[in-house]
């Protein structure tokens, strides 16, 4: 049972990928049943695992495939935080899509790729060595690449041409690092941190930066940032899971990998390359909440969002003081639940109201109260609003910087909170506030789109409200970091 | 035994039929004979995998008196990707005969062609002769040449001729090496070869050798050919040449720097070698970038990918031979070879479809391709990953391994190359993807069966899974892989 269950958790939905793919366009009943039946049996799986790993079990499953080159599947305490952060989604999602799509074309092709995309995720939060995570990270470039370009119109097929232009060197930066450290120290492992004497420092400096630049693409760190806003050309479930779940997480994630399992975070003090990130993560931050302020399009306001806010997960990872990697790894889960809802809230603005941008939503609020609840919900947790999820982990992260000797940070972390109130708030009071525009109307009598949004903004108020709790994502990554990376 | 000589001989048996059996009996007969040849090259290799490498003595001689016969894992490897590329393209043939009106030359020609071509590349790959490689080259390339020319067009025959005096150029070349060999030693048997007395005259024999054979592989500068005769045969010969053709006398450099003649492999000569592999990745990348027919794209790109695999001469052969990552770098580029195989007959039986339902391969006519025909879609996209060298496909595993060598013996530029040519490679398929997928189609296309639709997607199918289940063939290739640490000094 120990090595079949990684893979079981793979095949969830790699199986229901592989099939969909040959299903007719109308056989809507089946393909929906394949998705829904994957992302509760994942659930269930990883509920239960949840439950053995505290316990102290463990799970593996290796697949060579050449010499230095093996497939290692793996369950740990990080991997379970992403992967059941990326499940529950995967599943809100999953309704959310076949809601909002109906009986659109392609959707044989869409889902397809949308599954794919999930198993890639899986794999990448299982993936137990480097390359291994390699992989399943060209993979889930592969699979998102049909689902950016799904509406196949001009900015469709723009935005999937400029995320691979991006993504491509991404990843052949990624590679080199990984080979070029392999060379020195064979296969990395996560679980036993190489040995890095046989490289001198400059060269591993390089090869921190090789590793930041080939993950920092899919994180959107400025300056490699410029294919996330451009796409937002693609369907709202797929920026939904592009920028909460699949993308954007998987580039924080690896970020998070290399700096702890890689280099780990004594390593990285005495290369001196901890400073240079945590500057790079303060700017983003900023640049990204600067850039939001000036967008006039909701879709493309959060999308700067989203390069902002996932660097909250750099930084903390970056400080690698306890507190501020627990701060980084709870926003891994808390931006998630808070972008998610922000998301398939403008999805729903979108297919409901007909607004994209945003001096349509004036007075929506009593129009599609749910939705602009909800968005509300998101758009205060994402200011760090207490008691929302937001606050908690700029509490942490706050008072990780003073652990770590970096009190500059927090100066970052209040200046992104007043832009971030900058670029909210005037939303919030559009929706509430501003009378309704004449012959705008709207409604959000749609429950398949608006459940999960509901979901997901009452998770945002849990997860802050029950943070003291050990279930809690901040009890779980408290668990990691006292665990795993302690002093 | 009986496998190797099936091999060698059910293709031959199957092209005499081809040309002399009654019009009707013709087709069926080929396809028989592909089939039980792929049966024998599939069998071959289970032989091999179970009790290593295969001999056998031309009439009972042993050389230097006879001619031996040996299928170790790379020649019944290649063997095996022969037998599917064969098989695939075979069916294929079939269909578009069927669909075009093909003249009447190309309908009596292409079987037996084929066949010939299958049994003399089968032949390549197991013979231990140098002047019996040099024979079954010749075979090779007149079967290739006549392939190139079978429509008959004006741009056909200039491009076949061209070709041949290339190809000619080289034979002669290689056919002075051989001479000068045979002056000095005695003997052309590869095993004999390698325990041989060193002689003056050997560098140079080994120079004309290599020259000769870098013209018929059609590495930088001598691709010159290779473009214009792969892209104006018909699609299924094309997939022949590009997959297929190259490849035998790729094999026979390997084996004259790895087996014969290791002892010569100066620093210099690797160099040379790797630099010319490593041009052509970036020149052939250049130009598939610049075309706007899709043959002409798939085409320029088989010299790119021809050139990754000369990086094996640095990275494997000479003093590095012994180290610990040879046999990583050796094997990454027989899997390269493999896997572009795959890939590429794949691409042009794609462009073999497209121009019988659109009339045209220009990729302003193939746009919306993949709505009206997903499988091709599907395939083209598969083969694509494959050739920019993506996981987890069969190029990704043979880039890796390359990759892996050149930091662990500190030679940088040649993972630079690599990495450079993935990235060139993604930009060149790009553009034909992107036609292929975009939303539009101007003009219905002929309907195309799904049956054929299938094949160049099994063969894309293939060399992705070449990549996700690479353990096995890379143990395979190790069955009697040379090692000239212990043969060399």
């Amino acid at each position: 049972m120990t090595t079949a269950l990684p893979v079981l958790l793979l095949m969830t939905s790699l199986l229901p990928a592989g099939v969909t793919f040959f299903l007719a366009q109308d056989s809507h009943a089946l393909r929906n049943a394949l998705q829904l039946g994957g992302a509760v049996l994942k659930l269930a799986l990883i509920i239960w695992m949840l439950f053995a790993v505290a316990d102290g079990a463990a799970y593996e499953a290796e697949f060579p495939l050449a010499p230095g080159l093996v497939v290692l599947l793996r369950v740990d305490a990080l991997a379970l935080l992403f992967i059941s952060l990326s499940a529950t989604l995967w599943f809100l999602t999953t309704i959310y899509a076949i809601a909002y799509f109906g009986t659109k074309a392609e959707l044989s092709r869409f889902f397809g790729f949308f599954s794919l995309c999930v198993a890639a995720t899986t794999g990448l939060a299982l993936s137990g060595s480097l390359i291994s995570f390699f992989i399943f990270f060209e993979l889930l470039t592969l699979s998102t690449w049909p689902l950016v370009a799904h509406k196949q119109d001009k900015p469709s097929l723009r935005a999937a041409r400029v995320y691979f232009a991006y993504a491509l060197p991404g990843s052949a930066a990624l590679l080199w690092a990984i080979i070029w450290l392999e060379s020195a120290t064979g296969p990395v492992l996560f679980t036993e941190p190489p040995d890095l004497s046989g490289l001198d420092p400059a060269a591993l400096r390089a090869i921190f930066a090789l590793f930041i630049i080939g993950v920092g693409v899919k994180a959107g760190l400025v300056p490699l940032h410029g294919w996330l806003p451009a796409a937002m050309a693609a369907p709202a479930p797929v920026s939904a899971l592009l920028h909460a779940v699949a993308v954007v997480k998987a580039g924080a994630f690896g970020v998070v990998r290399v700096v702890y399992d890689v280099f780990g975070a004594e390593n990285m003090t005495a290369l001196g390359v901890g400073v240079p990130l945590a500057i790079v993560a303060s700017f983003t931050i900023i640049w990204g909440s600067v850039r939001a302020l000036q967008q006039d399009e909701i879709k493309k306001r959060l999308a700067f969002s989203t390069v902002s806010q996932v660097s909250y997960i750099v930084l903390g990872a970056a400080l690698a003081s306890p507190l501020a990697m627990i701060g980084g790894l709870v926003h891994l889960i808390h931006q998630g639940l808070m972008k998610i809802t922000l998301f398939f809230c403008a999805g729903i603005f979108d297919e409901r109201a007909g607004v994209k941008r945003i001096d349509g939503l004036n007075g929506m609020g009593a129009q599609m109260p749910w939705t602009s609840a909800c968005f509300s919900i998101g758009a205060l947790g994402m200011i760090g609003l207490p008691p929302l999820a937001g606050f908690v982990s700029k509490f942490y992260l706050g008072l990780g910087a003073l652990e770590a000797g970096a009190p500059w940070v927090l100066a970052v972390l209040l200046a992104s909170t007043f832009l971030n109130a900058a670029y909210f708030l005037p939303i919030l009071y559009r929706l509430w506030f501003l009378p309704l525009a004449s012959g705008a109307k709207g409604d959000d009598r749609a429950p398949g789109l608006v459940v999960p949004a509901v979901v997901t903004a009452a998770a945002t108020v849990g997860v802050g409200m029950l943070a003291a709790s050990p279930i809690s994502p901040l009890g779980w990554a408290t668990l990691i970091v006292t665990q795993g990376y302690g002093p | 035994m009986t496998a190797l000589v099936a091999g060698l001989t059910l293709p031959l048996l199957a092209a005499f039929a081809a040309i002399a059996l009654p019009m009707r009996a013709r087709v069926p007969a080929a396809l028989l004979g592909a089939g039980l040849t792929l049966a024998a090259s599939l069998w071959l290799a289970v032989v091999v995998w179970q009790t290593g490498p295969v001999t056998l003595s031309l009439g009972g001689w042993q050389p230097p008196i006879g001619i031996a016969l040996r299928a170790d894992g790379l020649g019944a490897a290649l063997g095996v990707m022969t037998a599917l590329v064969m098989t695939a393209v075979a069916l294929a043939a079939r269909h578009e005969m069927a669909a075009s009106v093909a003249g009447p030359r190309a309908g009596f020609g292409f079987w037996p062609l084929m066949l010939l071509l299958w049994a003399t590349m089968n032949a390549a790959f197991v013979s231990r002769d140098l002047f019996n490689l040099y024979v079954v080259l010749e075979l090779i390339t007149l079967s290739a040449v006549a392939l190139v020319a079978i429509s008959g067009k004006a741009e056909a025959i200039a491009a076949a001729l061209r070709y041949l005096l290339f190809a000619l150029a080289g034979s002669l070349l290689y056919l002075a090496g051989v001479v000068l060999t045979y002056a000095a030693h005695g003997t052309l048997d590869i095993s004999l070869l390698a325990a041989r007395m060193a002689a003056p005259s050997d560098a140079l024999a080994l120079g004309l050798m290599t020259a000769g054979l870098l013209v018929k592989t059609a590495l930088f500068p001598f691709h010159v050919w290779l473009p214009h005769a792969h892209s104006a045969a018909p699609a299924p010969a094309s997939a022949l040449l590009s997959a297929l053709v190259p490849k035998a006398s790729l094999l026979i450099l390997l084996r004259l720097w790895f087996e014969a003649m290791p002892d010569l492999a100066a620093p210099a000569a690797l160099l040379t070698l790797a630099s010319l592999g490593a041009m052509a990745v970036i020149w052939g990348g250049l130009l598939a970038l610049a075309q706007a027919r899709l043959k002409l794209i798939v085409a320029y790109s088989t010299v790119a990918q021809l050139g990754y695999i000369f990086l094996v001469f640095p990275l494997a052969g000479g003093d590095g031979g012994a180290q610990v990552w040879a046999a990583g770098a050796w094997t990454g580029a027989i899997f390269q070879t493999l896997s572009h195989g795959l890939a590429k007959a794949a691409m042009f039986l794609v462009a073999g479809i497209y121009l019988v339902a659109m009339g045209s391969d220009r990729l302003s006519d193939l746009r919306g391709m993949a709505r009206a025909l997903p499988m091709t879609g599907f395939a083209f996209a598969l083969a694509s990953i494959t050739l920019m060298g993506l996981p987890p496909s069969g190029g990704f595993t043979a880039k890796y391994l390359l990759m892996t060598a050149a930091f662990a013996s500190g030679q940088w530029a040649w993972a630079l190359v690599l990495a450079a040519g993935g990235l060139l490679a993604a930009a060149y398929l790009y553009r034909p993807l992107a036609a292929i997928f975009a939303r539009e189609s101007a003009v219905a296309p002929r309907a195309i069966p799904r049956s054929w639709q299938a094949i160049p997607l099994g063969l894309a199918v293939l060399s992705v899974a070449l990549g996700l289940l690479s353990s096995v063939p890379f143990e395979f290739l190790q069955i009697g892989r040379p090692d000239p640490a212990a043969e060399g000094l």
